[in-house]
């Protein structure tokens, strides 16, 4: 029992004043940020508002960075890029083990691919896959881990429509599955709304807006309530929406 | 890449041919797309050209329009290869040739790949290494004869360490910029899949790196025969070079062909093993380029 309830009292990761600059220009302005474990938070910005630049520092990529403050974070981290990053030399059960050993470990690769539906593609080549597979198969290598925390910065941003609605319902599953804290970058306003329990506007800097969403899964974008969430993200992202 | 052009363009006009019949279905005219590949691959295409020279030789020949003393006879060069290798000392030629190819190669492509490993993988190594092989490489390798045969004598250390020195700078090259050009994408990978360094670099920088170094591997064997060639004409007592040399001095054209058909036949058997090796070893990248 313990462990639960410190899982539930500590936040997962805690950000003070953390700020990062390039060449002198501010991209992140001394961020103050908890995430409670097993939340699933969605970050949205505009393009170059620094989402990147956090999501890199949160899993501790920023290397060389001029930057200060405060990150705690989880000791097992995963990270889902906008490309698949599967290295091409290596067939998908082994991409998907890459930094994962024990003796077990090809049992756990193997379940974590049928937990994607890509059973039975072990030794298939990354290059034989689709975009929507490859996705898939890197979504395995993360949870394979079994992350405390899963960092994802557009994971879905080159799938089509169709596709990204799948990869929705899919991750959504895996997260009620694992329940690690999630932290997914996006710029689509509605896969935030149909993800996420919380979601961040980053602007200028700072956390511009924080709103929790506390509608039952799965969503549909249609939801009027989730309709004047999207009214007050857009709003805080600076787009009015037209008439629908 | 290129090794792998045959089997695609056969697959992708294999594709056309299906698509063309299966739309057949419908009325009206089909639309089905030119193809830009060049088509179908003739069997066994490569050797028609070879073949062509060799029956325009022959009836040159037969029908004496080839000075006998220039181009002899296919026939009379055949002759000559045979009499050499049951009478003469041609086994015993080819093999001391084939002795100081292999053994130059090897320690070439062994330091070539060493070197490579040292300066890529360290910066240390790398300021001590890449800065000298640079240099070297300004300087053309047959160039250094004159001071090899100071150093180490006309005998076979000098032959085989200029042969070495041919090969070692192209795998040296080609797989140091394999190596320091690794994906950065993939090191951060690396970093989040918390990799320790020896796997890093065992199972992302050193896969990564064996294209270009087969790049490498392929320039050498080429160059490790140019280095053959030109070091047995100048100054050698045996091997084909040295044969072929006296062939010149008697006016035994027919002696000189053999002794260049044989360097053709090496050069193709080594470049034919490389490639076969390389398309094992990257049997991922086969699919990369459909
Ligand atoms: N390595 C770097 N060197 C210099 N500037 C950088 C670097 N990385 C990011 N930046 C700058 O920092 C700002 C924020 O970049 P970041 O990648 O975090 O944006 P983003 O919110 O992820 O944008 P997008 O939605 O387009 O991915 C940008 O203006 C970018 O130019
Ligand atoms: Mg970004």
């Amino acid at each position: 029992m313990a462990p639960h309830t410190e899982r539930l009292t500590r936040p997962a990761v805690r950000l003070r004043g953390l700020t990062r600059s390039f060449a002198g220009r501010t991209v992140l302005d001394g961020i103050d940020l908890d995430l409670p474990a097993g939340q699933f938070t969605a970050l949205l910005g505009h393009s170059g508002s620094g989402k990147s630049t956090l999501l890199r520092a949160v899993a501790g990529l920023d290397h060389g960075v001029e930057g200060s403050g405060e990150i705690s974070a989880p000791e097992r981290v995963s990270v889902v890029f906008q490309d698949s990053r599967l290295l091409p030399w290596r067939r998908v059960l082994p991409n998907v083990l890459l930094g994962t050993d024990g003796k077990d470990a090809a049992e756990r690769g193997r379940a974590a691919l049928a937990e994607v539906g890509l059973a039975g593609r072990e030794r298939a080549w990354p290059s034989e896959l689709s975009g929507g597979e490859a996705q898939r198969a890197a979504l395995a290598r993360s949870l394979v881990r079994e992350p405390e925390l899963l960092l994802a910065d557009e994971p879905f941003g080159a799938l089509d429509a169709l596709t990204k609605i799948r990869m929705h319902g899919l991750l959504r599953d895996l997260w009620q599955r694992h329940r690690p804290s999630v932290l997914l970058v996006t710029h689509d306003v509605d896969e935030a709304l149909v993800l996420a329990d919380r979601i961040l506007v980053l602007d200028s800097g700072r956390i511009g807006l924080d709103l929790a969403l506390d509608r039952p899964h799965p969503r549909s974008p249609r939801d009027p309530v989730l309709g004047a969430c999207r009214e007050r993200l857009l709003a805080a992202l600076g787009v009015t929406e037209e008439a629908a | 890449m290129t090794t792998t052009a045959p089997s695609t363009s056969a697959s992708r006009t294999a594709d056309g041919t299906a698509a063309s019949t299966g739309t057949g279905a419908r009325p009206g005219r089909k639309r089905s797309r030119r193809t830009l590949t060049p088509g179908r691959r003739v069997p066994a295409g490569r050797l028609i050209g070879p073949a062509v020279v060799l029956a325009l030789w022959a009836a040159g020949s037969a029908a004496g329009q080839l000075d006998p003393g220039a181009i002899p006879a296919p026939w009379t060069v055949a002759r000559t290869a045979v009499r050499l290798w049951t009478e003469g000392t041609l086994p015993s030629d080819i093999a001391t040739s084939l002795r100081r190819a292999a053994l130059g190669f090897a320690i070439g492509l062994t330091a070539g790949v060493v070197l490579a490993l040292a300066s890529g993988l360290s910066r240390i190594g790398e300021a001590l290494i890449d800065g000298t092989v640079q240099l070297n490489r300004a300087v053309p390798t047959l160039g250094l004869i004159p001071l090899f045969i100071l150093w180490l004598g006309i005998g076979e250390t000098f032959k085989i360490a200029i042969i070495a020195i041919v090969v070692y700078i192209p795998v040296y090259l080609n797989t140091h910029a394999a190596l320091s050009g690794i994906d950065t994408r993939f090191v951060e990978l690396a970093e989040v899949q918390g990799l320790s360094r020896p796997q890093f670099i065992r199972q992302v920088v050193i896969p990564g790196a064996l294209p270009g170094f087969f790049v490498g591997l392929r320039l050498a064997v080429t160059g490790s025969w140019l280095g053959l060639v030109v070091l047995e004409q100048i100054n050698a007592t045996s091997g084909l070079g040295y044969l072929m040399f006296q062939a010149q001095n008697y006016g035994q054209t027919d002696i000189i062909l053999v002794g260049l058909l044989i360097y053709g036949v090496f050069g193709l058997v080594s470049d034919s093993v490389v490639r076969l090796i390389e398309r094992r070893v990257l049997s991922w990248r086969r699919t990369l380029s459909v």
